[in-house]
């Protein structure tokens, strides 16, 4: 009888009943139409930057001064720059430093704003203290405090990925405190500590497993914001260094011939463009199906 | 075993302290039963977490003696008090709902308590949890170990905490309306898995509960609780059949019977008193239809008025001496 109430249109897999709520959850995201679009948008663009020798023959550094400002054509698909160096090139190539930027980034503020959210939630007396400095932190437009940590790094890639990840940091803090506090006044977490676990185990095992989801969601987002202030860095010429080629630092060395050459601009931004909407739509996606209770009815 | 001498238990609030537990005494034999019955804020819960030291530390003030076994639980140090958690003392909350981690599997949450106390590695603590899925009576319980919460139902959740309880074979299980949140029928499979574990590994349990009539069944000796205080303490029976205090009459007459022919639903009259604002006398005077002028002059002591029997109510003591 109830056999026939469960919807027939599923038949229940034969699974180890553990990963049934994987699967479950998979089918929900792939069912989710902005997850399916920005997923296949994340993942082409991913396959893209890493096929990126595949698919042109030239070096994104080589310069070649005939070619210069050679406009869109079947040889230069983008165009090519002041330098003569191919546009379709250097933006596969420069998807690999804009990507690995977002990514690097987003997942260090990640994990630098679980630490800190962590320890805000459980350890309450520090709370205040900390979350007084995540704010004022967070008062700090994110572009400016990267500024500040960039330049005393100095130019390269590593300091853009640890000076976005400060400066995200606080929104993760906030999102993971938020969730924390929620999570440990839940029966499960007195009932671990019923059973006798002591605080290092409730925090890893009970309370921030619980927290993912939010986390999960934001770290989606940072992803997109970081590529977006990467190009920003760049624009101001605190990015990853040249000749190496980001999306950013393209756009930034063609500004100066925007008139005259606008493909130079175009491409890396519309690569810019299109790789935020597709992260942000997945993300939409992912909030959606973690966490509901976030979503912003239409 | 279990012996709680004058605990008192205060919880600050923005304007002070408030007493949630006033000076309530009582103990219980190693595999003995003690019911423990109050409405909602009656101070029965945070009676019972007192004695885990439960509460926030900076939020609480606890005072009295619980001494277990000889050792006072409210002196342990708190690392001596978490050895103690889950091996010797154990406790299963309200809601089976919310007491499972969601993330873990079933067999994970009740190999804790082992890996926790008794060092068991991954696969052996999966192992005795299949066991002991087994003897809460889940039905495949090879196969339900690896299942997460979600995959049960309430009753089965509610196994699942007993199960986790009893990992250790503690001595002395704590049950915090364990059947409140479920169906009638799973109630009473609950109760009789509790009843029959309690046999077979010789602990003490109490149980709590707003339900007179179950405490009365399940136990073999009942507290009544009411605001913070101990208004009567009885073998369940005399609780039951005879009850002393005036509330205790009142629980019993709320309860509602399917063979006495009644229009009305009975309740007592009125709201158990707000923590911070109790009366000067007797809390229960308000809502007492015994009430006299003396009741509301002065707290009302704790007598004795049989061999096993105290009550909180001078008029009912009083009453019951002219009787003799």
């Amino acid at each position: 009888m109830t056999d026939r109430l469960a919807s027939p249109a599923e038949p229940q897999p034969v699974l180890s009943p553990g990963a049934t709520r994987r699967r479950i959850l998979m089918r929900r995201l792939w069912r989710h139409r902005s997850f399916r679009i920005g997923g296949g948008i994340v993942l082409a663009i991913a396959l893209l930057a890493l096929a990126a020798p595949l698919l042109t023959s030239t070096e994104p550094t080589q310069m070649n001064l005939r070619a210069r400002f050679a406009p869109p054509s079947a040889e230069y698909l983008f165009g090519a720059d002041n330098f003569g160096r191919d546009i379709f090139t250097r933006v596969l190539y420069g998807a690999r430093i804009s990507l690995w930027i977002g990514c690097a980034s987003a997942l260090l503020a990640a994990a630098g704003g679980a630490m800190v959210g962590m320890v805000s939630a459980w350890f309450r007396p520090l709370d205040g203290v900390i979350m007084r400095i995540m704010d004022a932190l967070l008062a700090f437009p994110a572009i400016l405090l990267a500024i500040g940590i960039n330049a005393a790094l100095g130019p390269q890639v590593t300091s853009v990925i640890i000076a976005l990840a400060f400066a995200y940091i606080p929104r993760m803090a906030r999102i993971v405190r938020a969730a924390a506090l929620v999570v440990r006044e839940l029966d499960y977490v007195d009932a671990a500590r019923v059973s006798g676990a002591g605080g290092a185990r409730i925090i890893f095992r009970h309370i921030l497993p619980n927290c993912m989801a939010p986390l999960l969601v934001s770290v989606t987002f940072v992803f997109a914001y970081a590529i977006l202030a990467e190009a920003a860095l760049s624009f101001l010429g605190i990015g990853p260094p040249p000749p190496d080629p980001s999306w950013g630092n393209i756009i930034a060395e063609g500004r100066d011939y925007s008139v005259q050459a606008w493909w130079i601009m175009l491409f890396p931004g519309l690569a810019i463009s299109f790789s935020a909407l597709g992260i942000n739509l997945l993300g939409d996606g992912l909030r959606d199906v973690l966490d509901p209770r976030l979503k912003v009815e239409a | 075993m279990l012996d709680v001498a004058n605990l008192t238990v205060d919880f600050r609030v923005d304007t002070g302290w408030i007493r949630s537990v006033d000076d309530v005494s009582f103990s219980l034999d190693a595999g003995a039963t003690l019911g423990i019955v109050g409405e909602s804020g009656s101070g029965k819960s945070v009676t019972a977490l007192s004695l885990l030291r439960l509460h926030n530390d900076r939020a609480t003030r606890l005072s009295g003696r619980v001494s277990f076994d000889g050792q006072d639980l409210l002196a342990l140090p708190e690392r001596r008090m978490r050895e103690l958690r889950g091996r010797d003392i154990a406790m299963i909350f309200q809601d089976p709902m919310h007491s499972l981690n969601p993330v873990l599997t079933i067999g994970e949450q009740i190999g804790e308590t082992l890996r926790i106390h008794q060092g068991l590695d991954r696969k052996a603590a999966q192992v005795a949890a299949a066991n002991l899925l087994d003897m809460v009576r889940i039905p495949d319980a090879t196969r339900r170990v690896t299942d997460y919460p979600h995959q049960l139902s309430g009753g089965m959740r509610q196994r699942v905490m007993i199960a986790m309880a009893i990992a250790c074979r503690p001595r002395l299980l704590i049950a915090d309306e364990p059947t409140t949140a479920l169906d009638v029928t799973v109630q009473a499979q609950i109760l009789e898995l509790l009843r029959d574990l309690r046999e077979e590994i010789g602990m003490s349990v109490i149980l709590i509960s707003h339900d007179l009539g179950l405490v009365a069944e399940f136990a073999e000796r009942v507290i009544v609780m009411y605001a913070g205080e101990l208004v009567e303490d009885a073998p369940a029976r005399t609780i039951f059949e005879a009850p002393a205090h005036p509330y205790s009459e009142g629980l019993l007459r709320a309860i509602p019977s399917a063979d006495v022919d009644t229009h009305r639903l009975y309740a007592i009259p009125g709201r158990i008193p707000d923590p911070g604002n109790r009366p000067p006398g007797c809390n229960f005077e308000p809502r007492c239809s015994l009430a006299q002028a003396t009741c509301a002059a002065s707290p009302p002591p704790l007598d004795p008025i049989a061999p096993e029997h105290r009550i909180r109510c001078p008029i009912r003591s009083a009453a019951k001496e002219v009787a003799e």
